[in-house]
Formats: structure tokens, sequence, C-alpha cells
């Protein structure tokens, strides 16, 4: 596999707390410093009360699958040929938000809609972290 | 929303040959696409003064075109970033520009070599900037994999199933039998589409568009002015763009979309309908947008030619045949005759309201549907004769 042609995420002033957080194995998720409100990617002002007041959070980590696709054919196949198949999942976390990943530990075609998910880390290159998501106990 | 019903019509339409490889420039395209159109309404390229495209860095400017073309003034050159949501906005915006005294004569198009040039099906930049640090990384990357999930979720909360996309797909391809311009001219069955192997699941190959190198340009006038040309106007009778809140950082961009069983379709609709004065029942022939099998299903639902979830069952009933009740995408769509972004999708609903769509007409076609767009954003129109 050659990890090193694969997207590596380039933190931002609004991601880097969420990519620090991954590398120390914790999902923090930001919020609204005013009115509370969960937000998910990050970024400076709140769309619902428009403050500019941020502050992180470490979310519990557990979810369900919103949706799922199982790919198959790698693009480009030089970079996910030995992966396929693989999930990407849109994950609910039960603090409200929706974030992307991969669903592993389990057989592709055993995943069913709004299953329960934990999440867990995956060292990848470049000192990245990257959070996925595994079967959990309901 | 749209006031402008009837006030402004398409005049003219142009396009190239949809090919795997044009052996041309994107310009050459574009000015042969444009200047067809300009012939087809019969008005002299020196009398056009707007210009308008749209393009997600993978075509040329509209000044460019305007220069190629000998345009003296292109008081009105535009381009819009953008993909299939576009296809009718740019439309609307032309009657919108004319309405405001930007210009008088508008031409939209779209140009691509989008098979032996930039492929966009082929998947997105390596650099995980922006709101792709948060999909990329996790090898989520191309437009099937992007729509094959909201395809996902329909089916969780709905039952769709992969025989109502197969419908889809086989109902176009029969169509695009009858175009001679299409690019996918062999009829398929339902064996054929769940022999097709998958490509990101749910979707199999045949649940994908084609990648296609080809122009399409349509000319808007005032009406009174295209009453005066060589072919019966096409009327713009209503049109809406858009897609409520949380639309995303760009088009592939869904993180924050509330319900992925339902698209941009479902938000413009009312829009839609009101600015037309006319409803569902009233469309004798639709050009739905069909980058995916599934995109249709959505759309369907969005615009209330069924209720939400029955998109599946509505598709595999033949409602979308040439002889059904709701003829869909008689030139074969992105499926089967060619990706332009769905600017096809409106040359192909203004020969159909033309009554020149031979082989492939529809019986006193007089009320049309087009739309643009598969997510979060998007665009239609209601077209009449």
């Amino acid at each position: 596999m050659n990890d090193f042609s694969k997207p590596v995420p380039v933190a931002d002033s609004d991601s880097a707390p969420f990519w620090e957080g991954c590398r120390a194995h914790r999902l923090m998720i930001q919020r609204c410093g005013s009115c509370k409100t969960p937000r998910f990617p990050p970024m400076r002002t709140c769309p619902k009360c428009h403050s500019t007041e941020t502050e992180w959070f470490k979310a519990s980590g557990r979810g369900t699958v919103y949706s799922w696709i199982v790919v198959q054919h790698p693009v480009p196949r030089e970079v996910y040929g030995q992966d396929v198949p693989y999930v990407v999942a849109l994950i609910d976390l039960e603090e409200g938000v929706r974030m992307v990943s991969n669903v592993i530990g389990l057989d592709p075609h055993a995943i069913i809609g709004n299953m329960p998910v934990e999440v867990t880390f995956e060292e990848g290159q470049g000192g990245v972290v990257l959070p996925k998501f595994k079967p959990r106990e309901a | 929303m749209f006031t402008l019903r009837d006030k402004y019509a398409i005049a003219g339409i142009g396009e190239t040959a949809y090919t795997k490889n044009s052996g041309t420039t994107v310009l050459n395209l574009a000015v042969e696409a444009c200047q067809k159109a300009a012939d087809d309404a019969g008005v002299p390229v020196e009398e056009i003064d707007g210009i308008v495209s749209y393009n997600f860095g993978d075509s040329v400017p509209a000044i460019g075109v305007a220069t190629a073309l000998g345009i003296p003034n292109a008081g009105y050159a535009v381009d819009f970033a953008g993909g299939g949501n576009a296809a009718n906005l740019i439309t609307l915006t032309a009657a919108a520009a004319i309405e405001a005294g930007l210009a008088k004569s508008v031409l939209c198009f779209r140009a691509m070599n989008g098979r032996s040039g930039f492929r966009l099906g082929g998947g997105r930049e390596f650099q995980a900037r922006g709101i792709t640090q948060y999909t990329a990384p996790f090898g989520w990357i191309t437009y099937p994999q992007a729509m094959a999930m909201w395809c996902r979720r329909h089916m969780i909360e709905y039952g769709t199933t992969a025989e109502q996309l197969g419908s889809v797909a086989v109902t176009f391809r029969e169509n695009a039998s009858l175009n001679e311009r299409a690019m996918q001219r062999e009829r398929i069955t339902m064996d054929d589409y769940m022999a097709s192997r998958f490509i990101v699941e749910p979707f199999r190959m045949l649940d994908i568009c084609l990648e296609s190198d080809g122009a399409c340009a349509v000319l808007v006038t005032k009406a009174e002015h295209a009453r005066d040309l060589k072919h019966k106007p096409v009327y713009i009778m209503g049109g809406a763009y858009g897609g409520g809140p949380n639309q995303g950082e760009d088009l592939f961009d869904a993180i924050r979309w509330p319900d992925h069983s339902q698209n941009y379709a479902a938000y413009i609709a009312d829009d839609l309908w009101r600015s037309a004065g006319v409803g569902p029942s009233d469309v004798d022939v639709a050009e739905i947008y069909d980058c995916f099998t599934y995109s249709v299903i959505m759309q369907l639902e969005g615009f209330g030619f069924c209720k939400p979830g029955e998109g599946g069952p509505f598709v595999a009933s033949g409602a979308i045949k040439r002889d059904g009740s709701l003829p869909l995408n008689t030139h074969g769509g992105l499926l089967s005759e060619a990706y332009i972004h769905g600017l096809n999708h409106v040359l192909e609903a203004v020969r159909q309201l033309r009554g020149d769509a031979g082989p492939r007409q529809i019986a006193d076609a007089e009320i049309a549907l087009t739309t643009a767009g598969a997510m979060t954003c998007g665009s239609a129109m209601v077209l009449r004769a």
C-alpha cells in the first residue's frame, strides 16, 4: 500500500484542535461558546447565533451509521488498489453532529443502517491520526 | 422568485458532436456550439452582446469565446463556478440580465473535453485542504462515491432497490437508441444492468453517467424578438435555483445536509411551480438531471411527481417511458446521450417543444421541465411551446 499518495489533511486555524485531538486519541468537537450548539466542521462563526466565541469538548466517540458506501473501484488505482473494498460512512455522533469516516473491523456487507459504532484511532503517514469507527454494542 | 413568465425565450440551440476524444480544443467546441445556436436562431453574431457559462476550471472563459466568435462588445460576459447545478441557472440569469438592460441577446454555453481532457469523475485534487480535509483522507473522493452515499440513505429509509435504479438506466438507454447523437445507443436489459460491476456500492457501472467531450449552447432573447426569428420560440415560463440552508462549502460537501434522502429539488419546487403558474401534472415531458440513476428518483420526489419514498416504485412502474405518464430524458440523458452537465437536457426540451425530436418526439408536447443538479443545490426551468 502506497500510503504516501493518500490525501493528507492540512490543518488550518479552525481545524487544528480537531487534528491535535486525534493525535492524542481524543475526538474533539467544537461548539459555540455562547449558545453551546456543537458544530462540525469547525469554523469561527456560529451559524445559529453568529457568536464568534468557540470552545472544544471531548466527544463520547459513540455514534450511529447514517449512511455508507462500499468502494469497489479504486480511484486512483495506484493509491487505493490494495484497499478496496473499503467503507466510507456518514457517522451521526450522539452529541448531534455528523462526520465522515471509515467503518473498520467488520465485513463491509455486515453493515446495516443506523448501526451503533464507536471511535477508534488509526495512525497513518506523516504523523496523521485519523478517527475511524468500529461496531459497538448498542 | 422568478417573475418573468413568458417574457423571454430560447430562440436558438447549437451543439457539437459528443465524443470520447474531440481532437480539438475546448475553445473550438464552445465556438462551434455558440455559432450554431446563433445560426439556428438567425441572429447575426454581431447582434449578440451577452455570453454566460459555468465550469469547474475545465473550460474556457466567456470572454474568450466572445473574442473567438467576433462579438463586438460582450457587455454581459459571466462565468459561474459550478457543475450540473448551473445549467438552468445560467439561462435564467440570461433573461434577468436582458430584463435589467445589461444585454439584448445572450448565449449560454457549456463546453468541455470531459473525457480526453479534465475528467471530473476521476477524482479531486489530493491536497486535503479546507472542507476536503474532512472527506478525502477517508478515501471519499469521487462524485460517484458522493452520490452513492445519498442513495444508500434512501434505501435505508424507503427500501429503494437495485431493480428500481436499473429501470432508470434501461429506460434512458432505450431512448438513446433513437437518438443519433447519443454516445451509447445499444439497448440494455435489466439482466445487463444487474450484471454490470459495482463501482461503489450501491452503484454499478450502469448507474453512472458518461464522460464526454462536447459543447452545447442556447440563445436567449426577449420573447417579442424571438417571435421574429427562424424558429417558434420556446418560452421560459418559470425557474428556480437554490437548495435551502446547509448547501455546504462546495458541490461535494453535504456534511451538514439534514436529510440525504432528499436533495435541492424539495427546496426549490414551490418557487419553481409558482413562478411558472403550472404544476407537475401539467408537464408533458421532463429532462431530469441524471448524473446517476438515483438522482432522478430524488428529483421526482422533490418536484412533486410522487411522494417522498415513492420514487423507486414510480420509475419502475413504466411511468417514465416514452409512452408513460411522464416521459423522461427522451434523448438518453447524461447516462446515455452525453455528459454536457445538463445543458444538453435544455436542448432536448427545446427540440421536443418545437416538435423536432424525430423518432423520439412526444406527441403534443407543450410543457417541459428541465432540471440540473443532484445534491444540495440545483436549478430548474419550466419551458413551453
